[in-house]
């Protein structure tokens, strides 16, 4: 069970969060200009990488914030939380 | 016949409190401070179960947590009874009773005991093998491996017991409270750590405790002798809480551990009442630091496992903590120095010890030749090659081993005996430590797997991490405390120690027999009876992974999960295979360590905590007027109120007919509720819904789709705008939290330069449906001066009113085809207002109906129920509703996905009506639909996803959806059924007043 440091509100428990899937996945802004492979990228494709990995977390059940993490999948330590918005901490 | 074997007073045993207890229906006596299995040896009671596969008598082999035999039922036959409980760790109390597992008619006598002669026919895999073919009779197997598995019984009644869950935090978590553990919380709490150590036994030391080895010390007293004082001081450290009889059962990532806390199982059945009896500890720990020890290595060699031969220092600790004597003739055999220590403890007590067999061709250390000073016989370079006796070990033949120690020469010596002590070197117990996720590795010299790569906060110390003498344990802790809490000096800086040196060791992971293997039981499983003949059969036939063997074999698959035997499997698998153990690596080690009750892991989850549940504000009202309720996610709802005998068919028929010809009333407090605000919200709506919301006046109410991006239908409801940037959204009463979820995501990631809030307020407004042609009289009576006439409230608007004091929200919508309103009211008013429409309505025959009828309805209008005629892969075209899907808007959530080629296809499953051939025949919702009956195989078209039978239209309708059923109005399908086809016609899903008449009757 991880142990999440919540960008508002602190360190909770992984029970009060949900994971959100790969972050940095921005939906484009004119969908009609798409063409049907373009779009499916977008809404299908996703990486399930063993190693450092940008996810999307929400504090469901807590301030219900959405933020980023950087995480590590092949040993599950956290390596950064950022807010929403803000830029991936670089490697 | 019984003989007491109680060598002398112990500390820890109160001899002034007798104990009677019964084990197997005879009643036997011992001490508070007796475990069942101290107690049971004292009364020379050492055959106490079968083992699983062969039943073959077994006794009491350790004296903790890692044994394999000595399980047995508590309480059998009561509604505490429970199954597969280590004797070893049954503290007695007055009134305890015990029974033997895994055999009938008796432990004594038992008619499975003939599995043991057919042993040659029950290999590894033999399961597997036999019951493989024919295929048909598997049933028939099935009943017989079922019969004849499972070690206890479990209980059959509902468990009475109170279960707790605690949540703890610490700044340092010792597990296990032998001499490194207690050292380690003393220095954490001391330098102001808030520290937590925790010990599954009853009393703190370990095995320290109970060590008399004279050629050990530490500043010159006895090692058991100055723990005691060690024990004594943490009285006084503050920061420091001891939890003993806590085991801990899992350690999961990031620190954070269960722990299952013992607080009533010791007590008598009279003080265990209203007491919680377990608590499960969820533990999230700063650092942890693991004093786990090691356990003791049996060894390997033929007919190991007969009652009476035990772990060396479990003997010992019978000798020295309960003061009982495993034996009166005893024998030692080992390969390290630790038997002599154990020998020694039965030599001092007058104890007979008849000889040590030793398979090290000598050794030098103090305390070996104190063992030689005694007269004790050595036989050095010898194994056991046999033992006798079936249910209680009478003697043992020993023979010379060769150099290479693969196999045996000379004469063979039989020694007669009543215990045999075996001593085969010890195991750190590294199970929480690679529960955690850190790895192991292993060592050559000391063949011990270790800790290598810690991956949380987290530290070992003591045997577990392989440090076995005293010196090197307080060496390298003191060190380790240094490091970890970044400090100069701690007490044991100048502790003074004295240790034995051992010098020889030697290690044969199956020792060899005079017999050949295939005729020899040399067990490495003694729970699952798994052998080394059966590891070796694994090897032969193919199984490599360790993790293969290991299922083939069931080695280590038993409640004990191999605590004693894997790491002769290992060996085994390594020397047989031609590989280093190392490369091998282990087995998983999963949670628990110990088994936990199901009552500790739920807690007070129990009976209607279980899963929670919502209940409406008219619930009450509901009760009394005898609804029966249907489960929605977490909601209770009102499912249909019969009357007198009614069925749920008949009911439902009735209330359906009352809706329609004169008023009906529903709960539909449930809906999901959210209130949106801000000067964005027109804009946010037009985003998240498909159809236009921009141009919805004030004071009106537009139902609306919600998709998911990739173009399927998500939720629907009834939206109303209540002022220029003030919305109510109304969702499926099973979606609310997820659309709420969806919409703050969009928000907060996507578009957060939009000015909206959203509020969820469910749960803060009831809400009664009032239906039918008489509604409209009804709200009148309600509220006489609100003017309902179809110009001033029309279809599809909003008033705001007062119902006495009471405001109210009014929506004139419809899920039902009629004229109807729904009122919205503080929660708290809810009944009130149920019941105000109950008595307006009286006169009018008012019917209430649950969510039966409202599905039924709105079935007879072909009105669609997200998740029911929906599954996730149905677009608003496939439901036919192409005219809430806006051409205007430039984007909407799952727009483009509409323009896929796979969505915009023609032959997709599309929403269709069905109407049978013969119209009493009401279709089974779920059942195939097909255009062809004599092809095999078929394609299916699809299937039914509603079905009623309508009493407004006097025959079944139903909703189905159909591989290009838009196009098939009016076509001949089949429906086949176990004993017939049904006939159907494709038909408009709409099946009632289809121009929307009634609304405005």
């Amino acid at each position: 069970m991880f142990l999440i440091n919540c960008p508002y509100c602190g360190e909770r428990d992984q029970q009060e969060f949900k994971a959100g899937g790969e972050a940095h996945i921005e939906r484009p802004k004119q969908p009609t200009e798409l063409s049907d492979d373009e779009w499916a990228e977008y809404l299908f494709m996703r990486k399930n990488i063993k190693g450092i990995q940008f996810e999307r977390w929400n504090h469901a059940h807590g301030c219900r914030k959405w933020f980023n993490m950087v995480r590590d999948t092949s040993n599950d330590e956290i390596k950064a939380i950022y807010k929403m918005g803000e830029k991936p901490p670089s490697q | 016949m019984t003989k007491n074997l109680r060598v002398k007073s112990s500390e820890y045993i109160d001899e002034t409190n007798r104990i009677s207890f019964k084990f197997n229906g005879k009643t036997y006596h011992g001490f508070k401070g007796d475990t069942l299995a101290s107690a049971l040896l004292a009364n020379n009671v050492h055959l106490v179960g079968r083992s699983f596969k062969y039943h073959r008598p077994r006794g009491i082999m350790t004296s903790g947590s890692e044994e394999p035999n000595a399980i047995v039922q508590i309480n059998p036959g009561t509604n505490i009874t429970e199954p597969n409980v280590r004797a070893t760790e049954v503290e007695i109390y007055e009134g305890l009773e015990a029974s033997s597992q895994n055999c009938w008619p008796s432990v004594q006598f038992d008619i499975g005991g003939i599995n043991n002669f057919l042993s040659p026919f029950f290999p590894a895999g033999f399961y597997y093998k036999t019951f493989m073919w024919p295929a048909s009779f598997w049933e028939k197997y099935e009943f017989f491996i079922r019969h004849s598995a499972g070690l206890g019984k479990s209980p059959t009644t509902s468990d009475p017991d109170i279960y707790d869950h605690r949540n703890v935090h610490c700044d340092v978590l010792v597990i296990g409270a032998g001499i490194a553990g207690i050292l380690a919380a003393k220095n954490a709490a001391k330098n102001n750590f808030k520290t937590l150590l925790v010990d599954e036994k009853n009393e703190l030391g370990g095995s320290t405790i109970f060590e008399n080895n004279e050629f050990n010390k530490i500043d010159n007293k006895n090692t058991s002798e100055w723990l005691k004082k060690e024990i004594e001081k943490l009285k006084d450290i503050r920061n420091l809480e001891i939890k003993t009889r806590t085991s801990v059962a899992a350690y999961h990532q990031y620190n954070y551990l269960l722990a299952r806390e013992n607080l009533t199982d010791h007590l008598e059945i009279k003080d265990k009442t209203n007491k919680i009896r377990q608590r499960l500890l969820k533990i999230r720990a700063k650092k942890v630091i693991l004093a786990t020890g090691a356990l003791e290595r049996p060894m390997v060699f033929n007919n190991n496992d007969r009652p009476g031969i035990m772990l060396s220092s479990a003997i010992k600790k019978y000798n020295e903590f309960y003061g009982v004597a495993c034996g009166s003739k005893n024998i030692f055999f080992t390969n390290n120095d630790s038997a002599y220590e154990s020998a020694l403890s039965l030599y001092n007590k007058g104890i007979n010890v008849e000889a040590i067999i030793d398979i090290r061709e000598q050794s030098e250390s103090k305390i070996v030749k104190k063992v030689k000073e005694t007269g004790i016989k050595i036989y050095w370079s010898h194994s056991i090659v046999d033992t006798a006796g079936y249910k209680r070990l009478n003697s043992v033949s020993i023979m010379k081993l060769s150099n290479d120690g693969t196999s045996v020469t000379g004469r063979k010596i039989s020694i007669t005996c009543d215990c045999l002590g075996v001593a085969g070197g010890w195991t750190p117990a590294v199970h929480l430590y690679t529960q955690s996720g850190s790895k192991l590795k292993f060592d050559e010299e000391k063949k011990v797997f270790l800790p290598n790569q810690n991956t949380s906060n987290q530290i070992t110390v003591g045997s577990c991490c392989g440090d076995f003498k005293i010196d090197e344990i307080i060496n390298n802790l003191n060190q380790k405390l240094k490091d970890t809490f970044n400090i100069n000096e701690t007490d044991l800086d100048n502790i003074k120690v004295e240790i034995d040196q051992e010098n020889s060791k030697r290690n044969i992971w199956l020792l060899p027999s005079d017999k050949p293997l295939g005729k020899t039981k040399p067990f490495v499983d003694y729970q699952n009876d798994a052998t080394a003949k059966d590891i070796k059969l694994a090897l032969k036939e193919g199984f490599r992974s360790i993790e293969h063997v290991k299922r083939y074999t069931t080695t280590g698959m038993g409640t004990d999960q191999g605590k004693l035997g894997n790491m002769h499997a290992l060996g085994i698998i390594a020397d047989t295979a031609g590989v280093k153990m190392g490369e091998l690596g282990t087995t998983t080690f999963r949670p628990p360590y110990t088994p936990l009750t199901f009552g500790t892991i739920v807690g007070r989850n129990v009976g209607k905590y279980f899963d929670i549940f919502r209940r409406t504000p008219m619930n009450d009202w509901h009760i009394e007027n005898k609804a029966e309720f249907e489960n929605v996610g977490q909601w209770k709802r009102a499912w249909y109120y019969p009357i007198n005998e009614e069925t749920m068919h008949q009911a439902v028929q009735r209330e359906s007919k009352a809706a329609r010809e004169s008023a009906g009333i529903l709960d539909a407090s449930t809906l999901g509720k959210i209130d949106i605000q801000g000067s964005d919200a027109s804009e946010f709506l037009n985003r998240v819904y498909t159809n236009a919301w921009s141009k919805l006046a004030i004071g009106k109410c537009r139902y609306g789709l919600m998709l998911n991006e990739d173009g399927m239908v998500y939720d629907d409801g009834v939206t109303t705008r209540l002022g220029e940037n003030h919305y109510i959204m109304t969702t499926t009463t099973g979606g609310a939290a997820n659309v709420l979820g969806k919409l703050e995501d969009y928000l907060q990631t996507e578009w957060p330069e939009l000015d909206v809030y959203l509020t969820s307020v469910t749960d803060h407004y009831a809400t009664a449906s009032l239906c039918g042609p008489n509604s409209k009289k009804i709200l009148k009576k309600i509220i006489p001066d609100l003017d309902l006439s179809d110009e001033n409230f029309p279809h599809m608007s909003f008033k705001e009113a007062n119902i006495g004091n009471i405001q109210c929200r009014i929506m004139r919508i419809s899920f039902t085809g009629e004229h109807s309103y729904e009122i919205n009211v503080q929660a708290s008013y809810g009944k009130d207002l149920w019941e105000q429409c109950m008595v307006a309505g009286k006169e009018f025959n008012i019917t209430p109906y649950g969510t039966e009828t409202m599905h039924l309805l709105r079935a007879e209008k072909g009105f669609i129920i997200v998740g029911q005629d929906t599954d996730g892969t149905m677009t608003p075209i496939d439901l036919q509703m192409d005219w809430i899907v806006s051409k205007k808007k430039y984007d909407f959530i799952g727009k483009r996905s509409l323009y896929r080629s796979d969505t915009m296809r023609e032959d997709r499953k599309q929403l269709v009506g069905l109407l049978t051939d013969d119209p009493n025949i009401v279709l089974e919702e779920g059942a195939q639909i097909v255009s062809e009956l004599n092809q095999s195989p078929i394609e299916m078209l699809g299937h039914v996803t509603s079905s009623y039978f309508s009493p407004n239209l006097n025959k079944s309708i139903a909703l189905a959806i159909v591989r290009g059923g838009k196009e098939m109005m009016g076509k001949k399908l089949f429906v086949p059924m176990e004993n017939n086809n049904i006939n159907v016609t494709v038909a408009n899903p709409v099946f009632y007043d289809e121009k929307n008449e009634r609304l405005n009757a």
